[in-house]
């Protein structure tokens, strides 16, 4: 789960890190009030989940006041990458010396946490390590022991900040180590860190990605999520306990199982045919799961065929059979549907499927095979 | 021979009472595990399962009472890290986590804290190990597999199944099958389980089963290369996902471009490994 800018500086404050004084507009008479209590000079920049919003004109300086509302009228009503600019950030300016970057994330390779740092502020870190590697400085963290003083200031000598800063860089890190392990972060991140005319540090913008697996214990993060992010249809299925994506191609897909439901969308692919969505319907096929994967699945107009694959294992195929078609009843799809069975009891399964007209597969391959034939048949018409 | 378990492992489940914990357990004695102890805080002294485990109040006082060597996990996301180090703490030396949705800080703390005790894990959110004919830890259905001389090691529960039961179709067995699990911290990765099938005198062949995220196939591309005299056979799940969308695991997520499918299937390929286009041509790859 993604956090806003604002959001982010929110919480790097509450944790000493500097941030410049500032405020959230939803309309431009906000926006000017911000501005006039702020001495006029202030950027007004509009927050929504995505990056590139400076180049797309969403971050703008204001000089006065009234140049503050005239913007916020103008980013308030722009679109970027297709999600609305609902809220802006108006920040008082600030006289820039220099532009540094400093993160944390997670090293999946090393299981430890890593701080990351670069002179080279305020660009794409991505870009930065990608021309010049050695003007990364990568520093792993023991997650037992914590971000140590030392380790901190080895990063600032890393980076050539001159010594005058080394006290405020090391307030600024061991802030940012407590935000990550104190909020479940798998990113924190501050570009640019910025070094003032007044010589002082303080960090321009902030993003943070929050574990989602950590938000139980995190209540207060959980009610942050900016549902304008996710499709409609995500947002159900995480109610309900499944795992959806939604794809742009024409066969459904309703599996038991991440990997699996993969290797399906996979499988459709090698047949010729184009998956239309991700699909886990996790354990347990019980038929509640199985209507609200079916409506989701089907309120995706492109659907043209949906593919059922369950590997039931310990779970009964009769009993998986009964629960897929009791939700049949309820949701009453038009588009064909195709099952593959796999576990105790299949045939018999299989058996009760084909009675309600229901395309049957054995294997991976045959159930692939006849929904990319059947999604033909039924969109070509 | 097999790896990591067989008749000698003596189990200890941890969230025995639990709904998954007490049906898996049957399935595990049914199998013929040698299931000695169950914990459940505060349900110690109460027998499960007609009479046949005894359940304890702490995994100290079910491993001092029973031996028992192995523990498997089945308790709630926000316990299980704690049912982790208990079991590290009370002498068990090889646990098996089932459990999904344990946050990754959590991982990163228990991986480092197991490393320093030489405790080894397998998981979380994983099926854990099957030796056909032998033993079972986990949730990996027992029909499904027979005695073999085929290695399976993945990251996948139901992908896993679907190798296991596609070797059956074709008579072909499994010495021990894997599931390294999900998430993008681990306790036991491939490269691990390579290094432990290559030792098996059992295992003739291994099968690996990866999918988009993090960069352990191509960590293990490289030490089959190296070390690996036995032949090696692929699938990689995930050709079709989306970058920057997590495709249900926590640790299956292309993320700034890197972790993709065509990258690993590349990797193995190049380190000489077939990879299979899906799962159901695996057989025929062994075969060869």
């Amino acid at each position: 789960m993604n956090l806003h800018e604002y959001q982010s500086k929110q919480i790097f404050a509450r944790y000493g890190i500097p941030v410049p004084r500032g405020r959230i507009a939803v309309n431009s008479d906000e926006a000017k009030q911000i501005a006039e209590e702020l001495g006029g000079r202030v950027v007004v920049k509009s927050q929504v989940l995505v990056g590139g919003r400076g180049k797309a004109g969403g971050i703008r300086l204001a000089k006065s006041a009234d140049e503050a509302q005239e913007l916020a009228t103008r980013i308030l009503g722009m679109e970027i990458k297709g999600l609305p600019v609902r809220r802006v950030l108006v920040d008082e300016a600030v006289s820039i010396e220099k532009e540094i970057y400093l993160g944390i994330t997670n090293d999946r390779a090393s299981r430890k946490p890593v701080m990351i740092a670069s002179a080279e502020g305020g660009v794409d870190i991505e870009e930065v390590a990608a021309r010049t590697p050695d003007r990364i400085i990568r520093l792993h963290i023991d997650p037992l022991l914590g971000l140590r003083e030392y380790q901190a200031r080895d990063v600032a000598v890393a980076i050539d900040l001159p010594k005058d800063y080394w006290r405020q860089f090391m307030t600024v890190a061991d802030g940012l180590w407590r935000v990550f392990v104190e909020n479940d972060a798998t990113l924190v991140e501050i570009n640019p860190l910025v070094i003032t005319k007044e010589k002082r540090l303080i960090a321009l913008d902030g993003k943070m990605v929050i574990d989602d697996n950590a938000l139980f214990r995190r209540p207060d993060i959980a009610e942050k999520r900016d549902l304008d992010v996710e499709a409609p249809e995500e947002i159900s299925a995480r109610k309900y306990g499944l795992s959806y994506i939604k794809l742009d191609g024409q066969i459904g897909c309703m599996v038991n199982g991440a990997g699996l439901a993969m290797a399906t969308m996979d499988i459709i692919k090698l047949y010729g045919g184009q998956p239309a969505n991700f699909l886990d319907i996790g354990g347990g096929a019980g038929s509640e799961k199985v209507t609200a994967a079916f409506r989701i699945i089907l309120s995706d107009p492109n659907v043209c065929a949906v593919l059922i694959n369950i590997f039931g294992g310990i779970t009964r195929g009769d009993e998986v059979a009964r629960g897929i078609l009791a939700a049949i009843d309820q949701v009453k799809p038009k588009v064909p549907m195709i099952v593959r069975l796999v576990g105790t009891n299949a045939e018999e399964g299989r058996r009760l499927l084909a009675d309600a007209n229901m395309i049957t597969a054995e294997t991976l391959a045959d159930a692939a095979e006849k929904s990319v034939a059947a999604a033909k048949e039924r969109c070509n018409q | 021979m097999s790896i990591l378990i067989n008749k000698n492992t003596k189990l200890i489940v941890q969230g025995i009472t639990g709904n998954e914990g007490l049906f898996h357990t049957a399935q595990m004695l049914n199998y013929g595990t040698d299931v000695v102890a169950g914990v459940t805080p505060g349900k110690g002294g109460d027998w499960v399962l007609d009479g046949k485990v005894p359940v304890f109040d702490t995994v100290k006082q079910g491993v001092e009472v029973t031996g028992a060597n192995t523990s498997v996990i089945f308790v709630p996301a926000r316990f299980a890290p704690d049912a982790i180090f208990e079991a590290a703490d009370a002498g068990i030396s090889l646990v098996f986590c089932i459990t999904e949705g344990i946050p990754v800080q959590d991982m990163m703390r228990v991986r480092e804290y197991l490393d320093q005790k030489g405790v080894r894990m397998v998981g979380p959110n994983c099926p854990g190990a099957l030796t056909p004919g032998e033993t079972k830890v986990g949730i990996i259905p027992g029909n499904i597999a027979i005695p073999g001389t085929v290695g399976v090691v993945s990251r996948s529960g139901t992908l896993t199944y679907e190798v296991l039961y596609a070797l059956k179709q074709h008579n072909m067995g499994a010495s021990t099958c894997v599931g390294i699990g999900g998430d993008p911290v681990n306790g036991t990765n491939f490269i691990d389980v390579l290094g432990m099938f290559e030792a098996d005198p059992r295992t003739n062949s291994v099968v690996l089963i990866g999918e988009i995220g993090g960069s352990d196939e191509e960590r293990a591309a490289e030490f089959i290369a190296r070390y690996m005299t036995k032949r090696v056979v692929s699938f990689i799940a995930g050709q079709t996902a989306p970058a920057g969308k997590r495709m249900g695991h926590a640790g299956a997520i292309i993320e700034g471009g890197s972790g993709t499918a065509a990258d690993k299937i590349k990797a193995l390929t190049n380190a000489g490994v077939q990879v299979a286009r899906h799962p159901e041509e695996i057989p025929a790859l062994i075969g060869e």
